[in-house]
């Protein structure tokens, strides 16, 4: 059998002078190296047009650095106590976990909803624009809206959170049910199970793993939207603390500790939502 | 299956879900909310937001400086999150366990991140404020060290995955490490790193909101200055206006990582 020279020359491409092209411009390479540039323009074009007011940048750095230094290295608490502290820490999580779980309770059903095989096109594409649209208001501003009706404190920072955690776990948890086999929905539909028979028997055991974990992953930025939400719109919790601390006390020291109270809660907390998802999430995908 | 597989599930399904209802109502209790009120004030808040919360004719007038803040918001993003991104990359070169120059620093550059990452926002805006004042800048840095923090994470995670055998193809060859790392490396892991720039692109825009609150700079300002004078049209009109840029940053995004990736 003879190869036809036609053949090898199969999609190389030439240069005029006759040199093998190595490299070929797609449309994905076209577009990400136009990205790049784009980015880069507009970094460069962005620190010329930011309003620095006159601030000198090498003394405030210095200042920043020292600040740093004060608040990282001599932490102390002088309004409060270590048991004060370790109160306004739950106080945040609290915060956070009602939130999430409210928030995971309403996703749940919205969720069966917006999922394309277990519901109809019209419905799942109505859900994910207005989640969409819940998504893109910052979370600050839902709680600063509702703190209007509500009045300010718990009520409002925990409706504010969840009505964003519910956008978030919509779309996870939708992802996680578009995930399931189709065959198994397929099965359970000819033997004459309904929707509701579908949703508790296959649907929500087989994904009850990964919808743990994502629960949880999300139960972890809410905490820092939590301290968040203490300092800006006065949910109280440490981050209301931290204000107070820095914006009307200048104390340093008690702000460094905060701060790594803080800290040693969300990194407890990422370990343990890291341990979660590589035993739940990584165990699902591989099988 | 035996029986009494399902009923060992079943025992620990309810036990979970004790365990989970006591955590609830003790939280509950700590911070003060109550289900009922919390449910009641639902209607009456979506019918004040319907009832005060449009645009009219006298709040357009106020469209040009919002969109001077909203613009100002925008760049900030844009700048923090691609000069943190440099940065979070040479770090990440470090912590991944593919590029690695040795243990120690793999460990340090992992340690480090995580600690900026798990630092919030807020915490970062609050302490540059009091060296850097009111000042776009004290926004810029917040969102460059947070950033930094969670792209760095981002960017181990990435030349972990996608890298290792042409690592391990171009060594085979005897190139040097910053022939592995600019040929092998920066090529493969590119459309993936330009996409999470894009995706903490859009996350930034909604964070610079908050910093923007605490700090008194761009949008999150002009928010705070209406939202206290009561001026609730120019609020919505401004809930409206970075919803409208959030949403199409994330529409350019989804479009560009279809394409690369």
């Amino acid at each position: 059998m003879t190869i036809a020279k036609s053949d090898l020359l199969f999609d190389v491409k030439r240069t005029n002078a006759g040199k093998i092209k190595i490299k070929v411009w797609n449309k994905s390479q076209i577009a990400t190296v136009g990205t790049f540039v784009a980015l880069l323009l507009l970094t460069v074009y962005g620190f010329l047009t930011l309003d620095y007011k006159d601030v000198s940048i090498i003394e405030a750095t210095s200042a920043t650095l020292h600040n740093v230094k004060v608040m990282f290295l001599q932490p102390a608490f002088s309004h409060f106590s270590l048991g004060e502290a370790v109160y306004q820490l739950s106080v945040t999580m609290g915060l956070a976990l009602l939130a999430t779980m409210l928030g995971a309770i309403i996703s749940l059903f919205i969720a069966l909803f917006a999922a394309k095989n277990l519901s109809t096109k019209a419905v799942s594409n109505a859900i994910i624009v207005v989640i969409a649209f819940v998504r893109a208001v910052p979370t600050v501003l839902w709680v600063l809206i509702f703190a209007i009706a509500a009045g300010l404190g718990s009520e409002a920072a925990i409706i504010g959170m969840s009505l964003h955690t519910v956008a978030f776990l919509v779309k996870a948890y939708a992802e996680s049910f578009e995930e399931l086999d189709d065959g198994i929905l397929e099965a359970l539909r000819a033997s004459g199970a309904n929707w509701w028979h579908i949703v508790t028997n296959a649907v929500l055991p087989s994904t009850a793993s990964s919808l743990l974990s994502w629960t949880f992953l999300r139960f972890e930025t809410n905490f820092t939207v939590a301290v968040a939400m203490g300092a800006a719109a006065g949910a109280g919790g440490i981050g209301f603390e931290l204000f107070m601390a820095s914006g009307f006390y200048f104390d340093l020291r008690e702000v460094g500790f905060i701060t790594y109270a803080i800290l040693i809660v969300a990194i407890g907390l990422e370990l343990l939502s890291t341990h979660l998802k590589t035993r739940y999430l990584r165990s699902e995908s591989a099988k | 299956m035996d029986i009494a597989v399902f009923q060992k599930k079943k025992q620990h399904m309810t036990i979970f879900l004790i365990i989970v209802i006591g955590i609830t109502l003790i939280s509950a209790k700590i911070t003060d909310f109550s289900f009922v009120h919390g449910v009641q004030t639902l209607p009456k808040a979506f019918s004040w937001m319907a009832s005060n919360l449009f645009i009219t004719e006298q709040s357009l007038t106020k469209m040009p400086s919002i969109m001077d803040k909203l613009i100002e918001t925008i760049f900030l993003s844009i700048t923090a999150t691609t000069t943190a991104s440099v940065l979070a990359l040479l770090l990440a070169l470090m912590g991944s366990h593919t590029t690695k120059v040795n243990n120690f620093f793999g460990s340090l550059s992992r340690i480090v991140a995580s600690v900026y990452r798990n630092i919030p926002i807020v915490a970062w805006a609050l302490i540059l404020l009091l060296s850097f004042g009111q000042n776009a800048l004290t926004g810029y840095f917040a969102l460059f060290l947070a950033t930094f923090g969670f792209l760095t994470r981002a960017f181990i995670e990435t030349i972990d995955e996608t890298s290792s055998s042409s690592v391990e193809a171009l060594r085979a060859t005897g190139a040097t490490y910053f022939q592995v790392v600019a040929k092998a490396v920066i090529p493969e892991c590119l459309p993936q790193m330009i996409s999470w720039v894009l995706y903490m692109i859009e996350t930034n825009i909604r964070s610079s909101t908050l910093v923007g609150i605490l700090t008194g700079t761009g949008i999150g300002f002009a928010f705070d200055l209406y939202y206290k004078s009561m001026n609730y049209n120019v609020v919505c009109l401004i809930t409206i206006s970075i919803v409208v840029v959030v949403i199409g940053i994330e529409l350019i995004s989804n479009y560009v990582r279809r394409v690369i990736l």
